[in-house]
């Protein structure tokens, strides 16, 4: 059986895909961002002296850890608003989501980053005079940050293929917006590849900017 | 310097216990350091003198005793207290060299030495740099301002974290088993910039495994065993005549 490829009745649906990679981008982007912001809160809490929050931001991090992002998607959008006696908007939903599955890893990311520098090193900023936050800030960051670079960016792309499992709970992602064209269009192979040639087209350059910039960062030690 | 500040011993330390969970590594531990005094720290591993060393400047913390700078006991916090000095300015006046150097890699070696005062000391950058570059000059590496630590051997990595504590203009300065992680034709490079140093009048207190450069240097040398004192005299009392089994012992070991 010889299958005709069709990708012109796909094509008449391009706008669709394009409204699913701003989407895709747009989660990608905006759980990025927050999920950095929760993950040095989360670091922060995890190197602190304080034991409540040691464990607290523990929990929290391994609950996210733990489960699959899809099994956590569901819970947010469908069991949590029925804890909460209200509704969650699908797309408030896998914000949240995101951003608190990706913060859990790269609080373990920067965990790992920074009490992966000598110890010496903080010793030899206190000796100086410095107190806990400028060594923090003009030794220890400047040298973690370097060794965090490659897994964060990992991470990174990671999350944006992950976005692709908010499409279960309805956000009009790029893989949502794929099942529509398919839907409307009956040529799942063309919608899907197609589906398939965005992702490959957006993530080939990060992934080839990762390598390069960690091969900069080997040759500057 | 005033007469005023003459008086007494410019650090102190009495009274020093530390231990590490069930483990006392420090049993009380005295040391007057007079301004200009260099005083030599010898004793076989694990008698604790680095750790008491590391009391001086507070980072280790004495499970009990005092130290005082200038005469003022020193807090538990980084901050002045009333009468107490904090860590930041007990240690922006009493510097420190590693065993390790523990230079900072992502810095030049001009970087690392105007760091201190350019971060603590808010001195304006050109100033510290020209300062910087005078004290470089001065350990030997006036060539090597912009290299950096990975490219530096490791007597030349230790005089850069000399002139980074000079940069600091301390008071006393605390010397760690400086040259105990050097290969041996580095050492001296190492040792003749700290005896230099000593001439100029620098107050020290130094961790040392170099028994013929404590008996030259040092005004006064205690010898640690298990977490005391176990002698204290002048170097020659100490090093040429040791009265303890312990100490002779010890000593017999550097002369074979």
């Amino acid at each position: 059986m010889t299958y005709h490829w069709d990708f012109h009745v796909v094509a008449q649906y391009l706008d669709l895909f394009l409204w699913g990679v701003v989407y895709t981008v747009l989660y990608t982007v905006g759980s990025i961002v927050i999920g950095v912001l929760m993950g040095a809160l989360l670091c922060g809490a995890r190197l602190s002296s304080w034991a409540v929050l040691r464990g607290g931001a523990r929990v929290f991090q391994e609950l996210f850890r733990c489960t699959p992002l899809l099994v956590q998607l569901l819970w947010v959008y469908y069991a949590l608003p029925l804890l909460l006696g209200t509704t969650i908007d699908n797309r408030a939903a896998a914000l949240l989501t995101l951003s608190c599955y990706v913060g859990a890893f790269y609080a373990e990311i920067f965990r790992a980053g920074i009490v992966s520098i000598d110890k010496g090193q903080r010793e030899a900023a206190l000796a100086l005079g410095m107190n806990r936050s400028q060594s923090m800030r003009r030794i220890v960051l400047p040298q973690a940050v370097k060794r965090m670079l490659p897994s964060f960016i990992n991470q990174s792309v990671i999350q944006f293929k992950n976005t692709s499992l908010v499409s279960v709970i309805s956000v009009a992602d790029l893989a949502y917006m794929a099942s529509v064209v398919n839907g409307q269009t009956y040529r799942p192979l063309e919608s899907y590849t197609v589906m398939a040639l965005f992702y490959i087209a957006m993530l080939l350059p990060l992934t080839q900017a990762a390598d390069y910039i960690e091969k900069r960062l080997a040759a500057s030690d | 310097m005033n007469d005023a500040t003459r008086e007494g011993p410019i650090l102190e330390a009495i009274g020093i216990r530390k231990s590490f969970g069930p483990l006392e590594v420090l049993k009380g531990i005295d040391l007057e350091l007079a301004r200009g005094e260099v005083v030599a720290l010898i004793g076989p591993s694990g008698s604790g003198k680095s750790t008491f060393i590391r009391c001086l400047n507070m980072l280790e913390t004495p499970t009990d005793g005092v130290v005082r700078f200038r005469g003022r006991a020193i807090g538990d916090e980084f901050k002045d207290r009333g009468e107490s000095y904090g860590f930041g300015t007990l240690r922006r006046h009493v510097g420190m060299v590693f065993q390790h150097f523990n230079l900072f890699p992502h810095m030049t070696a001009l970087e690392n030495v105007i760091e201190g005062p350019i971060t603590v000391l808010k001195t304006p950058k050109a100033e510290a740099e020209a300062k910087g570059r005078e004290l470089l000059a001065q350990v030997g590496l006036s060539q090597k301002c912009d290299a950096y630590p990975a490219h530096l051997s490791g007597g030349q990595k230790q005089r850069v974290a000399i002139a980074r504590a000079l940069a600091m203009e301390p008071e006393v300065l605390l010397l760690d088993e400086v040259t105990s992680a050097l290969d041996p034709e580095l050492v001296g490079e190492v040792l003749s910039v700290i005896r230099r140093l000593g001439e100029a009048g620098m107050t020290m207190a130094i961790v040392t495994h170099e028994m013929a450069f404590a008996a030259d240097v040092a005004h006064r040398v205690l010898f640690f065993d298990q977490g005391v004192v176990a002698e204290h005299g002048t170097a020659d009392d100490i090093l040429a005549h040791p009265t303890s089994e312990r100490l002779r012992g010890f000593l017999a070991r550097f002369h074979q």
